[in-house]
């Protein structure tokens, strides 16, 4: 009797698993194994092509692009461990999920807990869809580290607020349809004078300018609002609760940046291959540069030490129910480690490791160079490591304010 | 720290409790002072004996409890903490080297005895100052053991050598053809030099032809649990002094600069910590074990290092002095430091488990 539940446990996930394999059997076509892009949402839509398109509407009908969402708004109502056997399954196909972008990774859990009834109903299933893509207005010229300094004013017009200022790092903001953003109701107090409020991208008076970064990429914008009417019901939460709604944001934001580092695990092959493609092995198969070698071996046991803490923050935080105080080194340890990785993979290739573009460099050559770049962005955005230290020292370990 | 079960979340505590309560630095003090070569105090490891600690890996039909690696690793992370002075890691990796390759016969003789307590044992490897089992010259003819072991952990307490020939594992008791020489280490802790000359040897030969390997292994995560406890409580003592001294009129944990050290340093830790019970679970999972243990005492080389001196800089120069405990732990984190593997040692087989 005693083991009777885990029995029907097992054959539920076996059941589960069975299920998954089916639907990507019928409906994850074949040309597209291999090709998920984790850089997708800040690389730009591109052209869909006509298989992906059929991939990302099966996987948004069945609501596994959002597969612990609850299913009334479109999530695919699984559990953990349904998810996690749909990823294992999905790994095993080549498969990748299809839906993705700010909408899931920050605003829809933000939205889920904080929305009003209408708003969730309004705005959960395109994203589970990947129907609506979002951009997020949060930093300002002016609002960078010290974020709760932005100035872009809502100003209430009764039914309506009329929103002028200038929101920066705006990732694919040329993309997106729609844009949550924090933003000042009250210039009297810098924190409770913030709200959290939806904005179309396409309404009257908002533009767009992307910027240029140095791994020649342009995966931000500028943009600029300018006399913007934003109906009263797109304030998400109470006047002035913002700041509250919008903390909230970004602890999904530093849970997802540090995910893993994605920026290093989409740089495929792992070093010690790659210092074997590039460099000399001795006779017994040893990387024949020995400080490489070392080098080689020091980063990878730190490496896997952080995969184990970013799992072990899992766990703690589901057996304790809450954030696991390990959580807030996540994002911290997981870009450094992402950037060093990338300064070590082109320092293995030499010059033939920095190419920018044409002929004599293979598709991973150019493609590891933008990351590299690319990736000094990961230790500054989403709170700079400096905030992050700041943020472990307070809360974490009770030092005082320093100012 | 690692989700527990009840059982181990009561032998934490207990083990919490009782360091904290019976056996703070001040022990430490007081044997350090009495001079004995053991550098321990016989009392104090009967008592852990009586909680069960010795047995904590040892099978129930020869006296243990069977409680695993991770139960066994969070005792020895408390005693860390405190600095406790006792065989308890030694004993427990000899306990594991008969467990691994002793026949019935030698399980059945040796492995109560150790659980109890009534005896203890310790790991003879190396032959030089530098951790090399690749370089044993100390051979057997005819059950006699002959050669001369370096720097062995505990060796003044030891009744039973776990002492590695040129053709495996062997148990020497401590006896005939078996002459110590003391090398006093910083730590202050019992090491010695160990001749063996003809020596009786009953060789363990079960367990393949890896066990040293195996059984080194062990070696390095349960002193990396040691090693965890250490920095854990240098990191938790520097903290609270940084809280409470005050220069230029302000706590010195309002200075911006030292609050971003210490943010490293616990995230440092943190690593530190998962590698170190990944280990233990290795351990206990039987899964990639060669591999967790070597990234466990690699990781706990490297951070503990890095938070020992650390710990003595932010404490300023009272941290230079016999009266604060934090130079306690930076001596003793050095000689397990190149205990069973150097950082060098550690990335070098690092690399070579990866096939690179």
């Amino acid at each position: 009797m005693a083991t009777q539940p885990e029995v029907d446990m097992h054959s539920e996930e076996d059941a589960f698993r069975e299920e998954v394999r089916q639907f990507l059997d019928q409906h994850f076509p074949e040309e597209l194994k291999g090709k998920g892009n984790a850089m997708a949402s800040v690389e730009g839509p591109g052209d869909e092509t006509e298989p992906q398109r059929r991939w990302r509407e099966a996987m948004g009908d069945k609501g596994w692009g959002t597969p612990t969402w609850p299913k009334e708004y479109g999530g695919g109502g699984l559990t953990r461990k349904e998810a996690a056997i749909l990823n294992e399954e999905m790994a095993k196909a080549g498969a990748y999920n299809p839906i993705g972008g700010m909408g899931v990774m920050m605003f829809g859990p933000t939205l889920l807990e904080y929305g009003s009834e209408k708003q969730k109903k309004e705005h959960i299933p395109p994203i589970c869809r990947g129907e609506i893509r979002w951009c997020q207005g949060y930093s300002e010229p002016g609002a960078g580290s010290d974020l709760a300094n932005l100035q872009t004013f809502a100003e209430d017009r009764g039914d309506h607020y009329v929103v002028n200022g200038q929101k920066t790092w705006t990732s694919g903001g040329q993309w997106a349809d729609k844009c949550f953003a924090i933003v000042r109701t009250d210039k009297s107090d810098k924190h409770k004078g913030i709200s959290f409020m939806l904005i179309d991208m396409d309404a009257p008076g908002v533009e767009v300018r992307p910027i240029q970064m140095i791994s020649g990429m342009s995966p931000f914008c500028e943009t600029f609002f300018d006399d913007v009417k934003v109906p009263k019901e797109n304030l998400v939460g109470e006047e002035g609760q913002g700041w509250t709604i919008g903390k909230r944001l970004l602890q999904h934001e530093r849970t997802n940046l540090s995910g893993g580092g994605s920026m290093a695990r989409m740089m495929g092959s792992s070093l010690a291959d790659i210092a074997r493609k590039y460099g000399e092995t001795d006779a017994d198969g040893r990387l024949a540069d020995p400080v490489l070698r070392d080098r080689i071996a020091d980063f990878e046991i730190r490496w896997n030490a952080f995969l184990l803490t970013a799992r072990r923050a899992g766990e703690e935080s589901k057996a304790q129910g809450g954030v696991s105080e390990i959580s807030s080194v996540l994002k911290k340890v997981g870009t450094k480690l992402g950037q060093e990785r990338a300064e070590l993979t082109i320092e293995i290739m030499g010059l033939q490791g920095l190419g920018w573009e044409g002929e004599g460099f293979s598709e991973s050559e150019l493609a590891g160079v933008r990351a590299w770049l690319f990736g000094k962005a990961t230790t500054i955005y989403g709170g700079s490591t400096e905030v992050q230290n700041n943020i472990i020292a307070k809360r974490v370990l009770g030092m005082l304010d320093h100012q | 720290m690692a989700v527990l079960n009840e059982e181990q979340d009561m032998l934490r505590d207990m083990a919490r409790e009782w360091t904290t309560n019976e056996n703070p630095v001040t022990e430490w003090r007081k044997v350090r002072a009495s001079g004995d070569p053991k550098a321990y105090d016989e009392g104090v490891y009967a008592t852990m004996a009586e909680m069960g600690w010795t047995g904590i890996i040892i099978p129930e039909d020869h006296g243990g409890s069977d409680f695993g690696w991770l139960s066994a690793g969070l005792v020895i992370e408390e005693l860390g903490k405190t600095l406790t002075a006792s065989p308890l890691v030694a004993s427990t990796i000899a306990a594991s080297a008969i467990i691994l390759g002793g026949s019935e016969e030698q399980k059945a003789k040796w492995l109560p005895r150790l659980a109890s307590g009534e005896i203890v044992g310790t790991l003879a490897v190396d032959e030089a100052a530098r951790h090399d089992p690749a370089q044993i010259g100390a051979s057997v003819a005819d059950g006699k053991l002959t050669g001369t072991k370096r720097f062995v952990h505990e060796a003044h307490g030891a009744n039973l050598f776990v002492v590695a020939a040129k053709d495996g594992l062997y148990l020497v008791e401590k006896g005939d053809g078996v002459t110590l020489t003391d090398r006093k280490l910083t730590d202050q802790r019992s090491h010695a030099d160990i001749a063996f000359d003809g020596a009786a040897a009953d060789r363990l030969g079960e367990g393949g032809d890896d066990l040293l390997d195996k059984v080194l292994d062990r070696a390095r995560v349960l002193t990396a649990c040691e090693m965890l406890g250490m920095a854990q409580h240098v990191f938790d003592t520097t903290l609270d002094y940084l809280k409470q001294r005050v220069q230029f009129n302000q706590v010195l944990a309002t200075f911006q600069a030292l609050q971003h050290r210490m943010a490293d340093l616990f995230a440092d830790l943190a690593l530190m910590r998962s590698a170190v019970e990944g280990g233990l679970q290795a351990l206990d999972a039987g899964f990639r074990p060669a591999q967790a243990a070597t990234m466990a005492k690699a990781e706990a080389n490297r951070v503990l290092k890095l938070i020992s001196n650390e710990g003595i800089q932010l404490h300023g120069g009272i941290g230079m002095t016999d009266e604060y405990d934090v130079g306690f732990y930076l001596k003793r984190a050095r000689v397990l430091e190149a205990s069973f593997g150097s950082t060098s040692f550690l990335k070098d087989r690092y690399a070579t488990l990866g096939g690179y």
